[in-house]
């Protein structure tokens, strides 16, 4: 089976003289479709860096990057945003919902922004509905995210990457604002994905996390120093 | 339809704050509301003037010394306006007309002072439309022998006699004592002249006792109005008027002492001024219009900044350059129209209110609502659209990071 992501030679490089940061100093790392992908490291190494290229939020200095047999690090901004839109759903650890809209509005934005398929009011209403019942809160529909809680607020945006059914969920630091049950609670969900067949990169600084994973990449200084598939990998001893 | 979806997050994004984004409009409801009052206002001072030039009667010609020339105003004189009354083909009559000095009247045991007083011709009401509401006015052969009597406005008669009829009755104009034979109707102000609060005598009697210290040329007259059989002859009267003074007053009929002026050349002077004041007004409107536009770019770039991260994940859900542009755009679009509407509702509503309060006359100009709300939409588009070139531009991660 061909990668669903594959890089090569990824670079991201700020700033210039003295003060250039090779965020990411060459990176090569392939995704294979249905696999669930953790990325560790330490603070500052380019784990977001990296996530942000993989989401298409971000554009690599040098490399490239192919998505799908597409190599998106040639398209233009509105290529990108289709992509974003059909193939990516982004979970943030900021859970970034939009404060003034209800769950069930903020489910259903990326539906607003589907390129050609015209989603009727209704379709999109039950498709978010759906979401929302899968992660567990088909009762909150119609609370805004300040009256649920931060695990509750984790779940509606998981609901929201999940709503247009994209081959891909990326996930940078998920449960890095939330406590151990509410984590829990993520994870499962996430697991739950994984076993209907989704593609997940996650970000995490928890080793309890990323054992859940069934591949852990380590990156230090901007390069990939180990790539285990048994979660027992060199990173996450160091932690 | 993809733009009936961007039209609603426009609108939701207007509706989530209220408070400003009615504050916003507020500058282009009272620019446009103040566009159309303005024209509404200057075009009913319009037709009020035109109202009043009419009301002097039709067909009227105006004759007077020409204005701002030395000397003129002492050549004319009651010999000719009864040269023109004989010899002018085509008109129905004249009334020559002087005002000397106001004078105190008293009557009925009150008193008036500086009130107007007007000699004229007995052919006055006639030649001005201006009725005799009871009793009647003076005739030629009562002017002629300089007959004491006078004609009240209806505004003297009410301040002497209240609702009594003051025919009869005696009234002693300076130190000379009057028999009222007349009161005529009332005409309120016309041309800044109060109609009702002026004494109308027998020309040759002003000659004799009111104006004093110019015995030489006390047969002088302001002006002489010549009434017109019909429209097609007022050319033919002007120009024997011009032949018959030029020749009476020995000038050159090219550099006239005297001038000959119908009703449409005065109302053109006028109309010169109204549209000086209308333009001024229209400028004034159209600056508070653009102050309000300004005032659209300045909260929906308050707007950008604020929604940066809003900005950003809406890109990272999917949203092209495009969709940010046309939601921000349309936010500044639908502020301005809305502003439109309320401000041509408001603007219709006060010019018909100050017009039945009495507080102005107003007449609405139908070309000013599509205009003034032309022209917000136009304030909206051009305003709106750098705010929102600048959220389309916004990279998705750099607007995700924004504090
Ligand atoms: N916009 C930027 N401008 C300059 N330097 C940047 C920028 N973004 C990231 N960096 C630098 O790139 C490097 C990688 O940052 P990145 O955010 O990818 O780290 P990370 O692995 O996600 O760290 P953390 O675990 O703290 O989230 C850091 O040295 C950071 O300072
Ligand atoms: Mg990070």
């Amino acid at each position: 089976m061909t990668a669903l992501i594959e890089t090569r030679n990824l670079k991201k490089i700020y700033g210039t003289g003295e003060a250039t940061v090779h965020a990411l100093a060459g990176v090569d790392v392939k995704v294979k479709r249905g696999e669930f992908v953790a990325i560790m490291g330490p603070s500052g190494s380019g784990k977001s860096t990296l996530m942000n290229i993989l989401g298409c939020l971000d554009s690599p200095t040098e490399g490239e990057y192919i998505l799908d047999g597409r190599v998106v690090s040639q398209l233009s901004r509105e290529e990108l945003a289709e992509v974003r839109n059909q193939k990516l759903g982004f979970i943030f650890q900021a859970f970034n919902l939009l404060p003034r809209l209800s769950t069930l509005a903020n489910v259903m934005l990326p539906m607003l922004y589907n390129p050609d398929e015209e989603v009727s009011d209704d379709e999109a209403r039950n498709r978010a509905v759906a979401s929302l019942e899968a992660v567990g809160l088909g009762s909150r529909l119609d609370h805004l995210p300040s009256e649920i809680s931060g695990g509750q607020q984790q779940r509606v945006a998981i609901a929201r990457a999940l709503v247009n059914n994209p081959p891909v969920i990326l996930a940078d630091e998920p449960t890095g604002n939330l406590d151990s049950k509410s984590s829990v609670e993520i994870i499962d969900i996430l697991h739950k994905l994984h076993d209907n067949g989704a593609t997940i990169v996650m970000v995490t600084h928890e080793p309890e996390i990323a054992r859940h994973a069934q591949r852990v990449i380590c990156v230090r200084d901007g390069l990939i120093i180990s790539d285990g598939h048994d979660g027992e990998s060199e990173c996450m001893r160091s932690y | 339809m993809k733009f009936k979806r961007t039209l609603r997050i426009a609108w939701e994004g207007l509706t989530l704050n209220k408070v400003r984004s009615f504050l916003t409009t507020l500058g282009v409801i009272i620019g446009v509301a103040s566009v159309i009052v303005m024209l509404a206002v200057s075009s009913g001072a319009e037709a009020a003037i035109a109202d009043q030039i009419n009301a002097l009667g039709a067909n009227l010609l105006i004759v007077g010394p020409m204005r701002g020339m030395p000397g003129a105003s002492k050549t004319m004189v009651i010999d000719d306006a009864l040269a023109i009354e004989e010899q002018v083909v085509g008109i129905t009559g004249i009334s020559a007309e002087q005002a000397p000095p106001a004078q105190d009247i008293k009557a009925n045991g009150v008193s008036l002072e500086a009130i107007s007083v007007i000699g004229t011709t007995a052919d006055f009401p006639d030649v001005r439309d201006y009725a005799v509401a009871d009793g009647r006015y003076f005739n030629a052969v009562e002017d002629d022998r300089k007959a004491k009597v006078a004609v009240l406005g209806a505004g003297i008669a009410k301040d002497l006699f209240g609702e009594f009829s003051p025919i009869g009755q005696t009234v002693t104009v300076g130190s000379t004592k009057l028999t009222i034979i007349g009161v005529m109707e009332e005409k309120g102000i016309v041309s800044d002249l109060d109609y009702d609060g002026r004494i109308y005598l027998p020309i040759n009697l002003v000659f004799q006792k009111y104006i004093t210290g110019m015995t030489l040329s006390s047969d002088r007259v302001k002006t002489i109005y010549v009434k017109v059989e019909s429209q097609d002859k007022i050319d033919s009267v002007i120009t024997q008027i011009n032949v018959l003074l030029a020749e009476r007053h020995d000038v050159d009929p090219a550099a006239p002492d005297f001038s000959v002026q119908t009703q449409q050349d005065i109302i053109a002077t006028q109309e010169a001024t109204t549209a000086a004041f209308r333009d001024l007004l229209a400028w004034v409107a159209g600056i508070s219009l653009l102050v309000g536009g300004i005032g659209i770019m300045n909260i929906m770039l308050v707007s950008v900044t604020e929604r940066t991260r809003e900005i950003g994940l809406r890109q990272a859900l999917g949203a092209k350059p495009q969709d940010v542009l046309m939601q921000f755009l349309l936010e500044a679009i639908i502020l301005s129209l809305v502003g439109g509407l309320v401000g041509v509702i408001l603007g219709v509503g006060g010019s018909y209110l100050f017009n039945a309060l009495g507080t102005m006359q107003t007449r609405i100009v139908p070309l000013s609502i599509p205009l003034a709300f032309g022209a917000a939409a136009i304030v909206g588009i051009f305003f709106g659209y750098y705010p929102a070139a600048q959220a389309a531009k916004l990279e998705p991660i750099v607007a995700l990071r924004h504090e």
